[in-house]
């Protein structure tokens, strides 16, 4: 990937950088100075595809999805990232930047989470390396994702509950902000997702990136070539579709797709679709799009998928939205509840709310009958069961 | 002049420095508590620009934003408010907040409107001096506003002479890694920070800010620096007993140590120090 990568100041063309106040300074510059030559050392390599294989269970299947491929009368292949331990991709990041903060000699880590598979996957890596681990989530996904919250605990995690702002996801990486200006010794911060100040999205992406290089080599297995037609992620933060997208980027044969959340509707005033409705601005450290109102005060967003409950977006994405690489849509609640139901029913599939997003815009495509489309299962839908259960409740869902 | 630069040649010593966010406790109580400031004796006054998301502030600061925000306050109106503030006091006035505000405004433009208010310095934590130097400096500089720039505990010494030598006015010296509010009193690692910065022989002058909330912190601070930055201890005496002028003299008599003077300052703190 070279003609979208990230420059020496940190900047995805004018989004990116590092807006952060001098209590962050030191830490960053630290992770500035250090990341690319970790991340290009032999045993880090070694170490990190080790732990992806052996303990994550990569490479995570390509799935050909026969039933929902004759449903929408094309060809998908599903990137079954629900399948890796922890249930998404956030696993992948979460090993490399434990290893990362073990050669910086971090001995104290924490997290912000949303939807909690974050705070999972931080949670997890920090019981295997036997650090110790603080997970900052808003109190209202701690309510909603309440199975995530008890594996958090099982894993010897502290999951702080967050009541400032809306009490989401925006929140919780507040605190974990102030927690790191408050520890500025001990103390890693793994962000999960491509956001933040740089060099975390280029960071995260570079650690993602792990998904698109394996769609390349099984997609040749499958089809006898590397390049879909199509590549379909959801996108809150960004990170699954970055690391969906990450060695694509510059073959422009390959069109990608990036699903936002809608929420009750773009226009309801309940809404997480930031390329919609957001505008260029500084959100957690970053020059990116987010949600605002016209004085620059940053807009609570609003979607049933806690994952994507965010009104910014990672630099990176504002940088392709604007070089016209990536296409955006968007799926309301019920969109994607529905497409959950209907990958469920025809494939056996419980996808993560996030993910249904993804799945949500299949419909709404006009894919020609040979098409090759890629849709990336970000996660599975286990934490997502009382959220799924209400929608069957409510919408006498039909059988197919 | 700048009446920042103003204020450091004439006082030598235990300048008070007073934030308070603006449209706290109530929308139109802006100029007020700047009069009754100056009135009360604060050498310097810093107005917040409410944020949704103050990233370096603790829960006092974060409160007074959001009540700030639901009354309406806005950048706009702030300026609005301060019109003729130049008339009522003479005090060095800074403007604080953080920086999506300040872009979304227009950052020129945000310049300009302190340039014609009276406005002599802006604090703008998340605005980076590398940042500062590269895209907004020439703002600044054509409007005669000082940008006032933090240093931390873990700043090393390198970082602090190239914050000094881009500084003008004076220098936000943090005094605890922390976020604003926490009341943790001194302690040995913040004393040989304090001696560290005093013996680096810097060009400008230093207010101490973050964990001064009373008269024994204020001092502690004066005796190491050029005087003291109080923030969330004044928000939260807004919150707890409202802005009348007769609350703020109060409160800033307190901090002052009522009539002590240097003299009458226990001498346990200097022996500690």
């Amino acid at each position: 990937m070279m003609k979208f990568n990230v420059d020496e100041r940190g900047y995805y063309g004018e989004y990116g950088g590092a807006y952060i106040p001098e209590m962050m300074y030191p830490n960053v510059k630290e992770l500035q100075d250090n990341y690319l030559k970790i991340l290009d050392d032999e045993i880090f390599r070694k170490e990190f595809s080790l732990l992806l294989r052996d303990y994550a269970g990569r490479p995570s299947p390509l799935y050909y999805a026969g039933r929902l491929s004759a449903y929408h009368n094309t060809n998908i292949y599903l990137k079954r990232e629900d399948l890796n331990h922890t249930g998404a991709h956030k696993i992948n990041n979460t090993i490399g930047q434990i290893l990362i903060a073990k050669r910086l000699g971090k001995t104290r880590i924490i997290a912000e989470t949303g939807a909690g598979q974050h705070g999972v996957a931080t949670a997890t890596v920090c019981a295997l390396m036997g650090l110790k681990c603080f997970v900052y989530m808003g109190k209202l996904d701690v309510e909603r994702q309440a199975p995530n919250v008890l594996r958090m605990k099982m894993l010897g995690a502290e999951v702080i509950p967050v009541t400032s702002g809306n009490m989401t996801l925006k929140d919780a990486a507040n605190e974990a902000i102030r927690d790191w200006i408050s520890n500025p010794v001990d103390t890693h911060y793994i962000i999960g997702s491509v956001v933040g100040p740089h060099p975390y999205p280029d960071l995260v992406a570079r650690l993602q990136s792990v998904i698109s290089e394996e769609i390349k080599w099984q997609l040749t297995e499958h089809i006898g070539k590397e390049n879909p037609d199509y590549i379909i992620a959801c996108v809150g933060g960004g990170s699954n579709a970055a690391g969906s997208f990450y060695h694509y980027l510059d073959n422009e044969d390959v069109k990608l797709v990036a699903v936002e959340a809608a929420g009750k509707g773009i226009n309801s005033g309940k809404s997480a679709a930031t390329m919609v409705l957001g505008s260029p601005g500084v959100i957690h450290g970053s020059r990116t799009i987010l949600m605002q109102n016209e004085d620059g005060q940053i807009t609570e967003p609003y979607s049933v998928s806690a994952g994507l409950d965010y009104p910014g977006i990672g630099p990176l994405f504002a940088w392709l939205y604007k070089m016209k690489r990536v296409t955006f849509d968007n799926a309301t609640d019920t969109e994607a509840l529905e497409a959950a139901f209907l990958l469920t029913r025809l494939e056996g599939i419980i996808p993560a709310l996030e993910s249904a997003h993804a799945l949500a815009i299949l419909g709404k495509m006009k894919f020609k009958k040979d098409d090759i489309v890629v849709v990336t299962i970000s996660g599975r839908g286990d934490k997502d069961m009382a959220a799924y259960m209400k929608y069957l409740g409510e919408s006498d869902y039909k059988n197919i | 002049m700048n009446r920042i630069d103003k204020l450091f040649q004439n006082r030598s010593g235990k300048i008070l420095s007073v934030y308070f966010t603006a449209g706290f406790p109530s929308l139109h109580s802006t100029s007020q508590i700047i009069e009754a400031l100056e009135a009360a004796g604060a050498d310097m006054i810093e107005i917040g620009m409410p944020f949704s998301d103050p990233l370096a502030d603790g829960p006092v600061i974060q409160n007074s934003s959001r009540h700030a925000l639901d009354n309406g306050m806005s950048i706009n109106l702030l300026f609005k408010q301060l019109a003729d503030i130049r008339k009522k006091v003479n005090v060095p006035l800074l403007m604080m907040g953080y920086i999506n505000p300040v872009l979304k405004f227009g950052l020129e433009n945000f310049c300009r409107l302190c340039f014609e208010t009276g406005i002599d310095g802006v604090i703008i934590p998340d605005m980076p001096p590398e940042l500062f130097l590269k895209e907004y400096s020439v703002f600044f500089e054509s409007y005669g506003l000082y940008n006032i720039f933090l240093i931390t505990p873990q700043s090393d010494d390198g970082r602090i002479k190239y914050i000094d030598k881009i500084s003008r006015g004076f220098i936000y010296m943090v005094s605890s890694s922390t976020t604003t509010g926490v009341k943790k009193g001194f302690s040995e690692d913040h004393r040989s920070y304090f001696k560290r910065i005093n013996s680096m022989n810097l060009k400008n002058p230093r207010l101490i800010g973050f964990g001064i909330s009373d008269n024994k912190s204020f001092e502690v601070a004066c005796d190491v620096a050029q005087g003291a930055i109080i923030g969330s201890a004044f928000i939260r005496m807004l919150g707890e007993t409202g802005s009348s002028k007769n609350n703020i003299t109060s409160f800033i008599r307190k901090i002052r140590g009522g009539n002590n003077t240097v003299s009458a300052m226990p001498l346990f703190f200097k022996n500690i120090l």
